[in-house]
């Protein structure tokens, strides 16, 4: 049974529709890609689904229920994509605070928020005020605060914005460790690289509606383009039929091949040559271009694209 | 119980403030100061003026009487030199009296380098018309004593008001004082909600908030978190005019116990006093100070919620431009303005009909009523003021609960009163 499902999700502001009929479940324990150009309703989505927005229509169902936010609330940790501190408060007792928000007892709070401050290098902070923080330090705080209480279902909106790549890797480390625990993880993000190592199913929205779902692997088999490349010891030698050469590299050669033209057919007719083949490999589109290629000519694909 | 959280939050960043204790501190101080200036400026005499007079008509002679702001000293040099002298600061004016007749209207000149001031010239002024009518009236054959006579004032008013044992100046005061408190204290309070809401909505922390709570408790723990501020402090307030009464009381009769040269003075002064004395504790008695404690902390807390609640419906739809707070915040800040200019026509006609108005409307009544209450007010008017009130409050944090859910989450667009109304209609 899915940890989370959300059944034809509705919501439109007076000039715009940021979400239009959306639906997709997520397995429990698995890493969710929500993504999509700025602007595309995914804020809006994850803002449902914490609570903090009624939806006009359409059922969220967490664990089989129907989303009630007194009562699951404390299941569901969430870092929005604008990180928010009070500046003025002293780190610790800032996250014992958002940790007893989530319904933690103050001492439970206070144990665990030591806990993770020692565990993420944070502990000669405690004392210290938020303003004194550099970025990635205060993204970290906010990361602790985001998951103090255990969370079923955690959610990240651009967890990594601002982070520098040895915090990114920390912060990632943790969100895998997190998930092989068993926490269900929603990561939000336009940056499509972060997605295609992280997650294991993804769905793609634009202008308020989900244009595609599945996982990363399913994805890519599904928008490739038949295009592989070969390195062979003569690559100039004569070309088979149904093969379209793109690129040519030093002995590296880029082509398209035919449909329903199997690539071993390819690889027999260069092996009968007594060409050597050095190596083979089929090229997948990498997300990116998948999702440039579905976004593109949409009013909101030009900043996405940049 | 999530509020009680924030509740708690709320106070103790506030309290912990250094700010917020100097401020208790500095506040009474700088009041008592402010008094003891103000005694201080209209007791003292200021600069004597010094007034050289040289009367040719010898009418005058001797008789105008030096007192702490004047001093008179007669002359018989020439006009010339002795407005020379006024170059020397020897004196600071010179007035002039040429022989004149008693029965025309006549002009002195009154020379001076600087200006004299108001108050010396009608001083001097009344003076010489006190005497010059003491003149004629002799030679119209009334005496002296039978012109103490005719002039003593036997007749002063002593107001009774059926059913009603304040005395009117010390209702006044107390009300003035009370409706002043009450403006104060829901202008600064309210402008602090709002100043903290806006905070938390530019700092973004509000959505990691109402993620975990309902912004309807958001809304409500930092409205109480910060009357319960308030309270503190005013309770800090009473406690230390206890304390600064007991000390002076204490070191005032110690001081006359050590010097009984001051304690004779200090008797002699209480005779002439003591009919004033008797009458201030006679009007201090005269009040129900527990009956208007009590009024006070409901139109405190009524009032303050009532406007708090406002202010941080305002505060969740400012974006970072301060102007723009500026303008959002009138069509609250009239109307405790108004509340005031209510109230201090009110107090001088405590049961007229915008008074009546002004304490029952319930954006007005906290200021109003508690300036009116010192002087006796029927029961069926403060039942149905409270009552108003209450309602008054319960109806804006309703309203202000679902402006602050929408507006808190709003960034970059301003937002004009026509989407309010809006979000209002909303369910």
């Amino acid at each position: 049974m899915a940890l989370l499902s959300v059944q034809h999700l509705k919501k439109y502001y007076a000039t715009q529709r940021a979400v239009d009929d959306i639906s997709f479940d997520i397995a429990p324990g698995s890493i969710f890609g929500l993504l999509g150009p700025n602007g595309a309703g995914k804020s809006t989505l994850l803002r449902m689904i914490t609570g903090i927005f009624y939806a006009d229509s359409g059922n969220i169902l967490f664990n089989g229920e129907p989303f009630d936010s007194g009562r699951h609330i404390g299941e569901i940790g969430y870092m929005p994509e604008e990180r928010g501190l009070y500046k003025k408060m002293k780190i610790g007792e800032q996250a014992v605070y958002l940790a007893q928000l989530r319904g933690l007892s103050k001492s439970e709070a206070e144990f665990r928020s030591k806990q993770w401050f020692k565990r993420l290098d944070m502990t000669t902070w405690w004392n210290k005020k938020v303003e004194d923080l550099s970025k990635g330090m205060s993204q970290k705080l906010q990361f602790v605060t985001t998951v103090i209480h255990n969370p079923k279902l955690l959610i990240l909106d651009e967890p990594f914005s601002g982070l520098d790549p040895v915090n990114a890797n920390v912060l990632k480390d943790e969100i895998f460790r997190l998930a092989q625990e068993g926490t269900t993880i929603i990561f939000s993000t336009h940056r499509m690289e972060q997605v295609e190592e992280i997650c294991d199913q993804i769905i793609l929205v634009n202008q308020g509606k989900k244009i595609l779902d599945g996982s990363v692997k399913q994805v890519k088999q599904d928008f490739k383009e038949n295009l592989f490349s070969l390195t062979l010891s003569n690559p100039d030698a004569p070309l088979p039929a149904d093969i379209q050469v793109l690129k040519q590299e030093q002995n590296k050669l880029m082509f398209h091949l035919n449909e329903n033209v199997p690539a071993n057919q390819v690889l027999l007719h260069y092996i009968n040559q007594g060409n050597n083949i050095l190596a083979f490999e089929e090229i997948l589109p990498s997300l990116n271009d998948i999702f440039i290629r579905l976004v593109q000519g949409t009013p909101a694909a030009r900043e996405f694209v940049a | 119980m999530k509020t009680l959280i924030i509740i708690k939050r709320e106070y103790l960043t506030r309290v912990r403030k250094r700010s917020f204790i100097i401020l208790t501190l500095l506040i009474p101080v700088l009041l008592v100061g402010m008094v003891a200036l103000v005694a201080g400026i209209s007791l003292s005499s200021g600069d004597q003026k010094k007034i050289a007079v040289l009367d040719e008509s010898k009418t005058f002679d001797q008789k105008l009487e030096s007192s702490k702001k004047i001093s008179f000293t007669f002359e018989h040099t020439p006009l010339e030199t002795l407005k020379q002298s006024l170059a020397k600061e020897q004196y600071d004016a010179v007035l002039y009296i040429p022989p004149f007749n008693k029965n025309e209207k006549a002009k002195f000149n009154l020379f001076s380098e600087k200006q004299l001031g108001m108050e010396a010239q009608k001083d001097i002024e009344n003076q010489l018309n006190d005497i010059v009518m003491q003149d004629r009236m002799q030679e119209a054959g009334v005496d002296k004593d039978k012109l103490r006579f005719l002039q003593d004032e036997t007749i002063s008013v002593q107001p009774n008001v059926e059913g009603k044992a304040t005395s009117n100046e010390a209702a006044f005061g107390i009300g003035y004082a009370c409706g002043l408190l009450l403006y104060m204290f829901m202008l600064f309070y309210g402008m602090s909600v709002m100043r903290s809401v806006m905070e938390e909505k530019t700092n973004r922390i509000a959505e990691i908030i109402v993620s975990s709570v309902k912004p309807y408790q958001l809304m409500l723990g930092k409205i109480i978190g910060v009357a319960l501020v308030g309270l503190t402090q005013f309770l800090i307030w009473i406690a230390l005019i206890v304390i600064a009464m007991t000390v002076l009381a204490g070191s005032m009769g110690a001081g006359f116990a050590s010097n009984p040269e001051v304690m004779n003075q200090a008797a002699a002064q209480a005779n002439t006093g003591n009919d004033v004395a008797a009458g201030i504790s006679a009007m201090l008695h005269s009040v129900n100070w527990l009956q208007i404690s009590l009024w006070f902390l409901f139109y405190f807390l009524g009032g303050y919620f009532l406007y708090a609640s406002l202010f941080a419906a305002v505060g969740s739809l400012v974006n970072e431009d301060p102007q723009e707070s500026n303008q959002l915040t009138m069509p609250i800040t009239l109307p405790i303005i108004l509340g005031f200019v209510i109230m201090s026509s009110a107090i001088k006609d405590p049961n007229s009909g915008l008074a009546l108005f002004g304490s029952l409307f319930p954006l007005t009544s906290p200021i109003v009523m508690m300036a009116r209450i010192p002087f006796g007010v029927p029961g069926w008017q403060l039942a149905l003021s409270a009552v108003l009130l209450v309602g008054g409050f319960l109806g804006t944090t309703w309203m202000a609960g679902k402006i602050y859910r929408t507006g808190i989450l709003m960034y970059g667009k301003k937002i004009t009163f026509k989407e309010v109304g809006k979000w209002l209609m909303k369910k």
